[in-house]
């Protein structure tokens, strides 16, 4: 059967209109075997099962919807999956010329940065609908989609590109600036792309964009937040640049590399691109470097910053083992953080406070004990990826929010976390 | 070995600051956590030598600026009383008279800030002064673990308070940003005793950069939050809706080891163990 579902008006506006003489015979028709809720009774009344009237709403209440998205018993299922398709499918053939991003992919996904700056990309790219340019992404290392296989490329296809250079090798993990660069040359010898766009961030896409252009011999344009069509200009767009410790703008033709700030964009939202995979037909030669990377340092987790901390486990009023609490933190090499109820009772420190009036954090992975979510706190962990919940309490705001929330006793579960993670570095050394 | 070899030679380029609110000139923050770095040194490795350089314009305002890395080397004893100054007009390109000075006696080490205060501030000078010698180069620099046999161990300072350790063939060009020590205060009577070395050097007009239009800079827009709603109705619910349960997984009813390892699975696939 065809996926295209096809509106009727007139049907439609029968099955709303419950005083029209079709009416029963076109909601019968649309439920397809679900049972009417008003029927002729063989007397000729009008009978009513009110009982079929309406639908369960999310808080356990009937609701009855009159406004013709609910016809006949249930809510027409197709309207949530309508607004996930709604994305236009575009695939570009023979691009007319090609705008190179290098995303920095924190983690192994693209962040909201490199996004902004695939919209950025996006717009260069569709600025002429009748010759429309190509987004090549160049990807270095392990990547992480949402899902496996086709719908990895889709979260590509999906954020703008239409081209993806992935290069996976050995050479480029860590700190590798001389490998980056010399495969980047690579691609600049056989694609020649128009622009290249890199993000402005201390995650090496700062780094990564100022020797590119060196090496490209360019002058690159650093910190632009907007760009602008300009005929005059050599490539045909303006750009405003944050100059001096963000007290200038600076605004000139937009070179051919350029460093991007967050925000200098809107994402792509309405269109899917192929995001083809591309190789390249010469390999990048091998380079000798002179900065050799001997790997990550242990940090003191109580040391970092709390706003900057990338795994905070944070304790609330739910939390009665505090010696259990901060042993976990220990264990599991995370920076503590509380609650205003938790601080408050003199169980932690002032500063340790997460919320609208402590501290608003960026941890990647947050790991809630015993918090019930006061609207306070949800504000200051609203910029956390991932936010795990232990509570006894499985009605509380804070399971709403998390991605992962288990009901639970929170000692216990803390108890049984850290003995698999002891029991899993034991087990490493022992194999080592 | 003998202890004269030990030390090593750098120099720390120094720029004018500026102050952001009052926009005052002042010794640049970055610069002077790179000369913090570099005093730092002299405590690991006895015999370093630290030359200050800096290029610009002369004048009052910048002069004083200057003098306030001087009034930082008081009581080092590291041959710290005077400061390397290469003139030049207003508005001119620095990189070629200071790869020229940097080539003519090479140090080992280079420190520099990350961005400069003031001009085009698009932190471009240590690359392009790394391209030009040919040195490696290494950006956000949090401390020096040592130099042994020409090979510098280095800590890099990453995002979200982690590090990582390098190490680099000298000679080399580093950079360090707000991750790097705190410097100290600048003592005033040393500083205005100090001495600046002047030398006038050739200069070439940056003329892109005077081609541009610099002006105060403008407060970004706030991003608005898109609803993109086909009805009225669903951008009502949009804008009333209280944030309902999401895609989260709750386990409800299982035990505490179950639970546990629900959460170390997520811990790891998002690879916050150590």
């Amino acid at each position: 059967m065809s996926e295209i579902r096809r509106r009727d008006p007139r049907r439609e506006w029968i099955a709303r209109n419950r005083l029209h003489p079709e009416h029963l015979s076109v909601l019968a028709e649309q439920d397809g075997g679900v049972a009417a809720s008003e029927w002729l009774g063989p007397n000729g009344v009008v009978r009513k099962n009110l009982r079929a009237i309406g639908f369960i709403g999310p808080n356990g209440v009937k609701r009855i919807d009159r406004s013709g998205a609910q016809q006949g018993g249930q809510v027409a299922g197709a309207s949530r999956l309508a607004a996930q398709d709604s994305r236009r499918n575009v695939t570009i053939e023979a691009p007319a010329f090609l705008v190179a991003v290098v995303p920095d992919m924190p983690g192994g996904r693209l962040s909201g940065h490199d996004k902004d700056l695939l919209g950025l990309a996006r717009r260069l790219a569709d600025a002429d609908p009748d010759r429309p340019g190509a987004v090549l992404a160049v990807i270095f290392g392990q990547h992480k989609g949402e899902g496996g296989g086709e719908l990895k490329t889709q979260v590509f296809g999906e954020a703008g590109i239409d081209r993806l250079l992935h290069l996976d090798d050995d050479a480029y993990a860590g700190f590798a600036p001389e490998a980056r660069l010399a495969a980047l040359a690579a691609v600049e010898r056989e694609l020649a792309p128009r622009h290249w766009l890199l993000p402005d961030s201390p995650l090496g896409g700062a780094d990564l964009g100022r020797r590119l252009s060196l090496s490209l011999g360019e002058r690159p344009a650093a910190g632009v937040w907007q760009i602008e069509a300009d005929g005059d200009a050599p490539l045909g767009w303006r750009c405003t640049a944050r100059g001096a410790a963000e007290s200038l703008d600076i605004q000139r033709p937009l070179p051919r590399v350029v460093l991007a700030l967050a925000e200098c964009a809107e994402p792509v939202d309405e269109t899917r691109h192929a995001a083809e995979p591309l190789a390249l037909s010469i390999e990048p030669p091998a380079t000798l470097s002179r900065i050799e990377d001997l790997g990550q340092v242990a940090v003191d987790p109580a040391g970092v910053a709390l706003a900057e901390a990338e795994f905070i486990i944070s304790a609330g009023n739910g939390v009665k083992d505090w010696e259990g609490f901060h042993h976990a933190a220990k264990v599991l090499g995370a920076t503590k953080g509380a609650s205003r109820v938790a601080v408050d009772d003199g169980f932690m420190a002032r500063d340790r406070q997460v919320g609208a009036t402590g501290t608003w954090v960026t941890a990647r992975v947050y790991l809630a004990v015993g918090i019930s979510g006061a609207i306070q706190h949800l504000q200051g962990i609203q910029r956390c990826d991932k936010v795990v919940a232990i509570n006894l309490d499985p009605g509380c705001d804070m399971i709403k929010r998390a991605d992962l929330a288990v009901i639970g006793d929170s000692a216990q579960i803390l108890a049984a976390l850290v003995a698999m993670v002891e029991q899993q570095r034991g087990g490493q050394r022992d194999a080592a | 070995m003998r202890p004269e070899q030990q030390g090593v030679e750098v120099a720390v380029l120094v720029s004018v600051g500026r102050h952001p609110i009052t926009g005052r000139a002042r010794r640049a923050d970055q610069d002077a956590r790179g000369l913090e770095l570099a005093l730092g040194l002299e405590r690991q490795l006895p015999g370093s030598r630290v030359n200050l350089l800096h290029a610009g314009p002369r004048g009052e305002e910048s002069e004083s600026a200057l003098r306030g890395y001087l009034g930082m080397a008081a009581g080092a004893g590291m041959g710290l009383d005077t400061l390397s100054m290469l003139e030049q007009a207003e508005g001119s390109d620095v990189i070629p008279a200071l790869a020229e000075h940097l080539a003519a006696a090479p140090p080992q080490l280079v420190i520099t800030g990350a961005r400069a205060e003031r001009g085009e501030g698009s932190g471009l000078l240590p690359y392009a002064l790394a391209e030009r010698l040919g040195w490696p180069l290494v950006n956000g620099l949090a401390a020096v673990e040592g130099i042994e046999n020409g090979v510098a161990t280095l800590l890099q300072a990453l995002p979200r308070g982690q590090r990582r350790r390098l190490k680099v063939r000298l000679p080399a060009v580093v950079t360090v940003d707000a991750a790097a020590p705190e410097a100290r205060q600048s003592a005033f009577g040393p500083a205005r005793r100090a001495e600046l070395e002047v030398t006038a050097v050739a200069a070439e007009p940056d003329r892109e950069l005077a081609e541009w239009q610099l002006t105060p800079a403008r407060k970004r827009p706030k991003r608005l939050k898109i609803v993109k709603a086909a009805s009225a109705r669903d951008r009502f619910k949009a804008a009333a809706a209280k944030m309902e349960g999401g895609s989260g997984q709750v386990l409800e009813g299982v035990s505490a080891e179950q639970g546990a390892e629900a959460i170390l699975k997520l811990l790891e696939t998002e690879g916050v163990l150590r």
